[in-house]
């Protein structure tokens, strides 16, 4: 069998067997009409045939079902478009030698945990010497002057630091999500940013655990970065982002793309063309669990 | 169970620097109170109403004690502007607590009545409070001989299974609490609304809704309370209930957990200034008082140190959890609590792909519980390097359980698969269960059965991590605690002496400051 891309399915042992498993709680005691129940449930989700692995009493009152199941749905693969940042992911040192080759200067970056937020893991993860599984941090870069400003800084604060220090780029790090208040910061920030004229000036940046990259997008930013993500992946996407923007010669030659939609000097910003609008809405995420450990 | 071959002189020296460490702040805590004190202090009297202004209800104890302070008069204690309000005015507390509070009476306005007359007064009201305290306490102690008990201090029944609830709802924390113990859990803590901490009262009354977990009030102590009771009984196993006494109002919680017979406590002399950022004096100050109460209800207290390791490296930093835990004994011991109360904490935070990380991981443990042999040893599950990929969370969490019922654990709080995604679902909480039932059933008595190597990783592993705990405390011991915070000697973290949440609520005592239960706790 040839895999066909037009109807793509998920894979057991068998090409295009659709194999899926699925785990849920009823909140009936197990029983055969309660297994019967997840089956029915099952097949309303689209698997067919259904094998229910176990059934669990987890509690008095709650039966827990592992399921496996074939999924008749497909998708056409050839047709799925995302959002993403397409920076080429580069070492430290190539991106050192690129600032110094091309910029000339270090690229000054300004990192926080905006609003009330206190978890600073994740701008700590990107920012401090240290790093993130094994990949250093923005502070240990040559030609990057990266600081790292903590937790709850305010917007206003954020932004006239950015202007006082003359930033080039702008991290933000959202972790707390209660009420959507991440989204609402973050906003906040980018209308401020434009009031104050700086928001095409600089680079935004958004990252926390809830943060992707069309979020980002919706709320202003340039590119938002998502759990698991790493300094130098940040580093990349900064140093192609300002060279597309300032040098747009300089550009091509690193990245072998054209500059297109480049701007070509810094104090005469054109318009940005947002077309990159985000394709679905936001979808309202459940509140990240803080384990509250004392 | 195996031992490991641990310098005891260098353990002993430890305690001694933590004791010269503590003493000046002992003086500093003898010489002040703060508003969490004084409100506690009413709250164990009895003074738990609430006033509602403005759709809000705001803590009786709040609006009386928030007079005094703004007039500067809590110098002499709340309790005796109370109780020379109640002489004067001849009336009994409570009236006099709701009139003081809605401000129909000004408790500084009234003629003093004589001193002894106040302070007799005050010592009978604090003797009745004691009693009632020690009343709660026998009923607790009651339930558990009435029931099995599977807790022993220094784990000779294996790690005590503990899960946490957390759905904002105190309704919903019921049911899942109740499905927990069915599935086998033995505690139960209700995760506290975040933020709580930095909250200067104490909320009122049942509450259903939360953000990331559910308020501490009296009332939800009480339903939770009352519903592992039953539990307990018809499991036939005693059910114990956690909550969090930290933050702005540790004494108020102690006491409000004394009153409600809660079992254990998280109660730590350092985590609110380093991770709430609440000031320094207030934090030492509140802890010790919260811990008076804790220790007149031997309530089992978790200390934080499990929370260095998530903020900083866990393999780097061994040493700044064991010189915390050193520090945390002594606090808690000049509180007048046994070692059979103190749960020191401490958590399996290193790199789960570091070489060899389970010799690390045993050494921490193991040292954990040998050089704290008459404590309940507190261990925290992996959260640092949990991800999506609940498998493989799953695997990290039965390595966890390995690791705490060979070393001999108290209190294993139950990793979750799904950590790094939601406040766990109740098929979570019970997977999790199942895990550790089969781990600490079939490595029962490995424990038993071994012996470290001596001079083996292990054991050398033990031995840098304590040398280094005794070099940092002589650190600390030579600059003074609030100088070497400031200077980053815990989880990297900064504070001054001056700074943080809650400074204005600490006041100098009076020579003549009145407060009995310093006496009777």
């Amino acid at each position: 069998m040839e895999l066909n891309l037009k109807k793509l399915k998920p894979y057991g042992d068998i090409l295009d067997d659709g194999v899926v498993q699925v785990s849920f709680t009823l909140p009936v005691e197990p029983s055969a009409e309660a297994r019967e129940a997840a089956i029915q449930l099952a097949q309303k989700m689209g698997f067919e045939p259904v094998k229910v692995a176990t059934m669990e009493k987890a509690a008095n009152g709650f039966a827990f079902f592992v399921i496996y199941g074939n999924l008749k749905a497909s998708v056409d693969f050839t047709q799925i478009k995302v959002l993403k940042v397409e920076s080429e992911k580069r070492g430290r040192d190539e991106i050192d030698e690129i600032i110094r080759k091309h910029i000339g200067r270090k690229l000054v970056v300004l990192g926080a945990c905006t609003g009330y937020d206190a978890h600073t893991v994740g701008i700590d993860a990107i920012i401090n010497m240290k790093g993130f599984a094994g990949d250093y941090g923005l502070e240990r870069y040559q030609w990057l002057d990266a600081r790292n400003l903590g937790a709850q800084v305010q917007n206003d604060e954020l932004l006239k630091l950015a202007a006082a220090g003359k930033a080039d780029v702008i991290l933000v790090s959202k972790v707390v999500t209660q009420h959507n208040i991440h989204v609402k910061d973050l906003k906040e920030l980018m209308a401020k940013a434009a009031r104050l004229g700086l928001k095409e000036k600089l680079i935004f940046v958004a990252g926390g655990p809830r943060v992707t990259h069309p979020l980002a997008l919706e709320c202003g930013f340039d590119a938002g970065f998502g759990v698991g993500t790493k300094p130098s992946e940040v580093a990349s996407y900064v140093v192609e982002e300002y060279l597309k923007r300032h040098l747009p010669e300089a550009y091509e030659e690193v990245t072998g793309k054209k500059a297109s939609g480049a701007r070509k000097a810094a104090s005469k910003p054109a318009p940005k063309a947002r077309s990159r609008k985000p394709t679905k809405p936001i979808r309202k995420a459940k509140p990240r669990r803080a384990r509250a450990r004392v | 169970m195996a031992h490991l071959a641990l310098n005891q002189e260098v353990i002993r020296r430890c305690r001694e620097l933590a004791d010269r460490i503590s003493r000046p702040v002992e003086e500093m805590i003898g010489s002040h109170t703060t508003v969490a004190i004084e409100r506690a202090t009413l709250r164990l009297l009895g003074v738990n109403g609430a006033l509602r202004q403005g759709g809000q209800l705001f803590p009786q104890v709040n609006l009386i004690v928030e007079e005094l302070r703004k007039a500067g008069a809590l110098e002499r204690g709340a309790l005796f502007w109370v109780v020379n309000g109640m002489l004067r005015k001849k009336m009994p507390l409570l009236e006099l607590a709701e009139q003081a509070a809605g401000r129909k009476l000004d408790l500084l306005k009234l003629p003093l009545a004589p001193e002894a007359e106040i302070r007799a007064r005050a010592l009978e009201l604090c003797q009745a409070a004691r009693d009632r305290l020690v009343a709660q306490r026998e009923a607790r102690d009651g339930l558990r001989a009435e029931v099995k008990d599977p807790f022993d201090a220094e784990g000779r029944n294996g790690p005590l299974l503990y899960v946490i609830v957390a759905t904002g709802n105190i309704h919903e924390d019921v049911s899942q609490a109740r499905a927990a113990a069915q599935a086998g859990a033995d505690a139960i803590a209700v995760i506290r609304s975040t933020a709580q901490s930095l909250l200067d009262y104490v909320p009122h009354g049942a509450t259903t809704e939360g953000f990331g977990g559910t308020y501490a009030t009296q009332e939800n102590f009480r339903i939770m309370r009352a519903a592992l009771d039953e539990e307990s009984r018809r499991l036939g196993r005693y059910i114990r209930l956690t909550n969090y006494c930290s933050g702005l109002c540790m004494p108020e919680i102690a006491a409000l957990g004394a009153m409600e017979r809660l079992d254990f406590l998280l109660n730590d002399a350092m985590y609110g200034i380093l991770f709430r950022d609440i000031n320094m004096k207030r934090t030492l100050i509140d802890q010790h008082f919260s811990r008076r109460i804790i220790a007149l209800s031997r309530i089992v207290i978790h200390t934080g140190e499990d929370n260095y390791l998530t903020t900083a490296d866990a393999i780097q930093n061994g040493h700044q959890v064991l010189a915390s835990q050193f520090i945390n004994e002594r606090f808690a011991l000049n509180a007048r609590m046994t070692e059979n109360l103190m749960g020191l904490g401490h958590a399996q935070e290193m790199d789960p792909e570091h070489p060899d990380v389970f010799l690390l991981e045993i050494a921490r443990a193991q040292m954990t519980r040998d050089i704290f042999p008459r404590s309940p040893i507190k261990f925290m599950p992996p959260t640092r390097f949990k991800s999506g990929d609940i498998f493989y969370s799953h695997l990290m969490d039965a390595m966890f359980n390995f690791v705490g019922v060979l070393t001999g654990q108290t209190i294993q709080l139950l990793g979750m698969a799904t950590e790094a995604m939601h406040t766990p679902l109740l098929q979570d909480r019970w997977m999790s269960i199942k895990n550790a039932r089969y781990i600490f059933n079939g490595a029962r008595h490995l424990g038993d059965d071994i012996e470290f190597k001596r001079g083996g990783t292990i054991e050398k592993w033990a031995d840098k991590v304590l040398q280094d705990t005794l070099r940092h405390l002589e650190m600390i011991e030579g600059k003074g605690l609030p100088r070497a915070i400031e200077e980053r000697a815990f989880a990297e973290v900064s504070r001054t002496e001056g700074g943080g949440k809650g400074f204005d609520g600490v006041a100098r005592r009076h020579p003549a400051y009145l407060n009995p239960f310093f006496d009777l706790l």
